[in-house]
């Protein structure tokens, strides 16, 4: 079972509607939607949801009011400013946490003198198994301000490797986040394969350069391909250089195509509508997969 | 006043807004790149850097003599930081996240805290705007601490931009938290009206007044208006899907530069955001 | 003495996983008794962070004194190096084959951590 993800670095390069056109012309892959703070790959594959899980996660300090005897010790101690101090109507001080900033160390709730503070579990989101036309798709949705996105890019992973072994399905593809962090992180461990995609611009290089420094800091080989190619060619030809001295293989150029928006907005991807984008990405699954076949790491 | 510009969805324009507004106040302004795993501002403001400083989280060092493997630290952990193994606790410093608890729970007083560097903060001008960007170095897996190590900066009294993360996690609550206000940029498509519905629900809990840019309008279809009317979401600026605006964008400059027309667009955004800053503050005063 | 093995499945005939954080399984077996049990690796599998970590206290917290596993990452090599467990990895296709391996001697004591780190 092989795990190819599909990042970016920047964001809004494609990765959502790239790794659709991937699922759709795949043989039997599972798919797993892994950018949970912001996840769209729904809007084309349509899942019907099977299963849905809370995701619970961590902890939240809660102070309760009632016992609260405004000494102040929680937010001296606390180092992610999330301790805010109140003076009520009446004159008296107290202290509260905001849920949004805490981070859920503990070190409030263990120092109180009082023991005023409580630490109840903390939702952060669900996560859902699916069936698509394409076959089993694994999606998750973080809750607002949530943390522990980290934690549900990985749940998704496990849960969607669960249902591939279960299917004897040998592929999974994952759309991945934006960024360099946590959630990209937890996207990448043990992948077999990463797909960058990039833009010709000046943004897209500078991010790109980026994330394939983490991937190569975790030891695993990328694909490059540069999508909208066309709006400077120029910047292309510059950027497919920096990533082949990076160490990544350029898989294919995709230009840019007012129907890789059409499709989605009939909620189809681009490879059911047609297109040159559309046959690009067809151009470039051959290679990537023969890649794919030919590199294995084990993690 | 502090402006936040953030998004739902990646790539709608947030650092172009924000550049572009920075850039066209034409008076001293302060722009925080708070995207720290992929700061971009920059590229387009060129400012010439001034001074880089070293951002560091401080993680638990163990004295091996006072260790007696109690692993009191290991159970107050909650990232798996450090942990008795053998007679020893060892520290595993990428997972840690400073909360300094391990210290405090120690019975022998075994542990101490050291530096640990996760990114840099640069301080850059670029004409009336000064540009401090947050980069996160590659490896390291929390960008909050950075961000919270740029918010920190903030100067009090002055005018500034703080240019978002994409989508709704912790790193956006941490930037956008500080704001007097937000802009929520988006594009007209299923995709960007789905994000941004997301990124609605994050800044309404935070309960921070916001309105919306639409960026490349006639890309995609109205879905996007028609929510905001519905949602009674103010509309601050339309920009059109222009051909040139991508042309300039992707060579990096900046589009009140290389295209003046547009000036005049950004002014009335930034009296539009003013309007929404005046019109209710958030009443916490936050200890720090 | 007990050694664990990482496995995916549920018996000796089951292939030895090549992951050790993120292995499914735990099996531990008796070398005075033949017999063995599962663990289950729920700890390590769903971690975001320190799967490794996890595991290695799995492995400690069952009176392993020697690990098979396909493959050892770095937190994980710190932990049980700390606590004197012996680790060995091995291409050995199942947990029967890794074990025959081990009682025949041809198994090498891993001198270090020999894939990279996840988070």
């Amino acid at each position: 079972m092989k795990e190819l993800v599909v990042i970016s670095g920047k964001g809004g390069t494609g990765k959502t509607s790239i790794a659709a056109a991937l699922a759709l012309l795949a043989e039997r892959p599972v798919v797993a939607d892994c950018d949970v703070d912001a996840a769209d790959l729904h809007l084309l594959l349509a899942p019907e949801v099977k299963e849905r899980h809370e995701f619970i996660s961590g902890h939240e300090a809660v102070i309760r009011a009632a016992d609260c005897t405004g000494c102040g010790k929680c937010a001296e101690r606390c180092r992610f400013d999330a301790i805010e101090k109140r003076v009520g109507a009446d004159g008296r001080t107290d202290y509260k946490v905001d849920p949004v900033a805490c981070e859920g160390c503990g070190v409030c709730v263990r120092f109180c003198p009082a023991h005023a503070i409580d630490s109840p579990d903390s939702f952060c989101g669900e996560w859902m198994v699916s069936e698509t036309r394409i076959g089993p798709m694994v999606h998750a949705r973080l809750a607002a301000a949530a943390e522990n996105s980290g934690k549900l890019v990985s749940l998704v992973r496990k849960e969607a490797r669960r249902v591939a072994e279960e299917q004897g399905r040998e592929l999974i593809i994952v759309d991945g986040p934006p960024g360099i962090g946590c959630p990209v992180i937890a996207s990448l461990t043990g992948a077999h394969w990463v797909l960058v995609v990039t833009e010709p611009t000046v943004s897209g290089e500078h991010d790109m350069a980026r994330v394939l420094e983490l991937a190569a800091h975790f030891g695993i080989p990328a694909a490059v391909c540069v999508n909208k190619y066309d709006i400077n060619l120029d910047a292309a030809v510059r950027i497919e250089s920096v990533a082949r001295d990076k160490g990544a293989f350029i898989v294919g150029r995709i230009p840019y195509d007012r129907a890789v928006t059409e499709a989605q907005i009939l909620g189809k991807s681009v490879v059911e509508t047609g297109g040159p984008a559309a046959e690009a990405i067809q151009r470039l699954w051959g290679p990537l997969k023969r890649s794919l076949d030919i590199m294995s790491i084990s993690a | 006043m502090i402006i936040a510009v953030a998004s739902g969805k990646g790539g709608t324009g947030k650092t172009t807004v924000a550049v572009n507004l920075a850039r066209s106040l034409d008076r001293p302004v302060h722009l925080l790149d708070c995207d720290v795993e992929e700061p971009n501002a920059n590229l387009f403001l060129h400012g010439a850097s001034e001074r880089t400083e070293e951002v560091t989280l401080p993680v638990p060092v163990v004295d091996t003599a006072k260790c007696d493997g109690c692993n009191e630290c290991g159970r107050f952990c909650q990232y798996h930081a450090i942990a008795s193994f053998g007679s020893q606790a060892l520290v595993f410093p990428e997972l840690c996240h400073g909360c300094g608890g391990c210290m405090l729970v120690c019975p022998h007083g075994a542990i101490t805290e050291t530096p640990r560097r996760i990114g840099v903060v640069e301080m850059a001008r670029s004409g009336e705007v000064t540009a401090l960007t947050g980069r996160l170095d590659v490896g390291v897996a929390l960008a909050p601490p950075l961000i919270r190590a740029l918010t920190r900066r903030i100067v009090p009294e002055t005018t500034t931009i703080l240019d978002a993360p994409p989508g709704t996690s912790c790193s956006v609550v941490t930037t956008v938290r500080s704001a007097d206000a937000v802009v929520l940029v988006t594009e007209p498509t299923p995709f960007g009206l789905h994000d941004l519905t997301l990124a609605v629900d994050t800044v309404r809990a935070l309960g921070v007044p916001f309105g919306v840019v639409v960026n490349r309008v006639g890309v995609g279809d109205g879905r996007v208006h028609a929510y905001c009317a519905a949602e009674r979401i103010p509309v601050l600026l339309d920009i059109s899907d222009d051909r040139r605006i991508a042309e300039v964008y992707s060579s990096g400059r900046m589009m009140v530069e290389a295209l003046p027309e547009y000036r005049a667009l950004f002014g009335e955004l930034w009296h539009a955001v003013e309007k929404l800053a005046a019109k209710k503050k958030g009443s916490r005063e936050a200890v720090r | 003495m007990k050694i664990a093995c990482t496995t995916t499945g549920n018996d000796l005939q089951a292939p030895l996983d090549p992951r050790f954080g993120r292995a499914q399984k735990l099996i531990i077996f008796d070398t005075d008794t033949n017999a063995f049990s599962v663990i289950d690796n729920a700890g390590g599998v769903s971690a975001a962070q320190g799967a490794g970590i996890q595991a290695a206290e799995a492995v400690v917290r069952a009176g392993a004194v020697a690990l098979i596993s396909g493959h050892i990452g770095p937190k994980a090599f710190r932990a049980l190096r700390a606590s004197n467990v012996k680790m060995y990895t091995t291409d050995a296709p199942t947990v029967a084959e890794a074990l025959a391996r081990y009682k025949a001697g041809s198994l090498v004591e891993a001198k270090s951590a020999d894939v990279n780190g996840h988070w």
